[in-house]
């Protein structure tokens, strides 16, 4: 949970909020983008960003996320966080 | 160098190695009179044994694993309110998936949710906001938990919860800070520290200026480092050069993430929603002043220590000892490695874990499960002598 993952921010979902979709190693995350915000929220579409517990915290450049992202997948964390998402997605529909 | 083929980059890699051999050599470092270098962060920990680091670099350097893994620094009395709380008729729990299996006193959060409990293991605090928009007649409870690379995350859930008007979503609030407990690690006289590599995702929150006091008050140099192979070894290079030259500065060797001063938004919204307690509890270390934070009085209504009554929040502190036997505090402040601890892969297993140094991969007890100790068995007291 300490490390942030790469993701591409692909499309702006509620600019109200400041949030986006994005894709992490072909997982679809909703992202908050109030950290990164430097201009017009449609400008970050198509940014490779680190994205920590659904916060994007920084972007980042193509270059950087791959050799990240090789990082993180040689230590298992990639997996993880990966796996971490499909249980926050599951968490949410699940009853008591 | 078995490994080094692994890397994404060897050839960096071996330049890198026969450098620092160098410079070690020059300093006069030898496995009798090692230089200490501490990794604060529990990530860099995991990466050091993942690619054979500390067996690949020069014998004359020895790593300190640091209290970078918020899950191992979690006391026992925390956990044990984590469930009284979850255990409440109504309540929804929500929490990193990390947290789960830190063992409390009667039992950890995975046993409370096979006993019945609602705990649902989410990725982000968003998650928890989500559950309790879609669950107005819960309390939806976020264990917010970790360093400064996670505290912006539960501040800005908190104040969008503000901005919503949710009346049924609170953070029970367990943020602490990288720099409090270096301080008490560097004033301990039995601690030999002459490096430190700083962490990378903290910093790129926090900046470098937080690690300002421990090369201008300590005269030791700090590196903040990336998570590659090849950023670590280069970091450990520049701590051994500033050494070398009689130097102590805070360097930035991951500049390509971590801006000088940091992330201006995170820092906003931690300054607005949070404050220092005065003091705050941390397993092996003890109390540490001004080490963890709290919810200011102006969130009062999404702080679950206030609305449950629990935690610091309680009329009486919890006093909750550690389990016997356990040598969690003594690897804590590095006074003796994993190996030394007499319950180590006997009793105290990552199936079983005993303390939570073994929970987390971010732990040292268990990297060493996994990836096996380094070349000296037990330097056990060496750091204390
Ligand atoms: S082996 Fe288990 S009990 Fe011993 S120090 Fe490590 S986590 Fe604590």
């Amino acid at each position: 949970m300490c490390l942030g993952i790469p993701g591409q921010i692909i499309e702006i979902t509620d600019p109200d909020r400041l949030m986006a979709m994005a894709d992490v190693s072909g997982v679809r995350r909703e992202v908050s983008v109030a950290c990164i915000l430097d201009g017009p929220i449609d400008g970050l579409i198509g940014k490779w960003t680190l994205i920590h517990v659904g916060f994007a915290m920084s972007v980042i450049d193509e270059a950087e996320a791959a050799a990240t992202l090789e990082a993180l997948h040689g230590l298992g964390e990639a997996q993880e966080t990966l796996e971490q998402m499909r249980e926050g997605a599951k968490a949410l529909e699940a009853g008591a | 160098m078995r490994y080094v083929e692994e890397f994404r980059d060897p050839k960096a890699a071996k330049v890198l190695l026969a450098e620092i051999a160098k410079v070690a050599d020059e300093i006069g470092a030898t496995p009798e009179k090692p230089v200490h270098i501490m990794e604060i962060c529990g990530g860099h920990t995991h990466a050091i044994f993942r690619y054979g680091l500390d067996r690949l670099t020069h014998p004359g350097i020895e790593f300190i694993h640091g209290p970078g893994c918020p899950v191992c620094v979690l006391p026992m009395a925390r956990v044990d309110e984590c469930v009284e709380i979850a255990e409440q008729d109504n309540v929804i729990f929500t929490t990193f998936g990390d947290a789960m299996r830190v063992p409390g006193t009667k039992k950890s959060l995975l046993q409370a949710k096979a006993d019945g409990a609602d705990i649902r293991m989410v990725y982000s605090p968003l998650d928890a906001l989500e559950l309790a928009r879609r669950h107005p007649e819960k309390e939806v409870v976020f264990f917010g938990l970790g360093f400064e690379t996670t505290t912006p995350s539960t501040a800005l859930s908190i104040q969008q919860a503000a901005r919503e008007g949710l009346t049924n979503f609170s953070v029970f609030c367990n943020h602490i800070a990288v720099p409090p407990p270096i301080r008490v690690l560097l004033s301990d006289p039995h601690m030999v520290l002459d490096g430190f590599i700083g962490p990378g995702h903290v910093s790129m929150v926090i900046g470098i200026h937080p690690y300002d006091f421990i090369a201008e008050e300590f005269g030791k140099p700090i590196v903040v480092a990336g998570f590659e192979p090849v950023d670590l070894l280069q970091s450990v290079l520049m701590v051994l050069t500033q050494i070398r030259d009689g130097r102590a500065e805070v360097e930035n060797q991951y500049a390509r993430v971590v801006p000088e001063h940091g992330n201006p938004v995170s820092l906003a919204a931690i300054a607005d929603v949070y404050e220092p307690r005065p003091s705050f509890a941390w397993r092996g270390l003890g109390e540490i002043d001004a080490s963890g934070l709290c919810i200011r009085p102006k969130y009062a209504a999404y702080d679950a220590e206030a609305k449950f009554g629990i935690g610091y929040g309680a009329k009486r502190a919890r006093d909750v000892a550690e389990p016997e036997g356990t040598g969690c505090a003594l690897v804590m402040t590095g006074r003796i490695k994993p190996t030394g601890c007499a319950l180590f892969g006997t009793t105290c297993t990552p199936e079983n874990p005993l303390g939570a140094l073994m929970v987390s991969s971010e732990g040292v007890c268990a990297a060493y499960y996994q990836y096996g100790g380094r070349r000296t068995p037990d330097p056990a007291t060496e750091a204390a002598e």
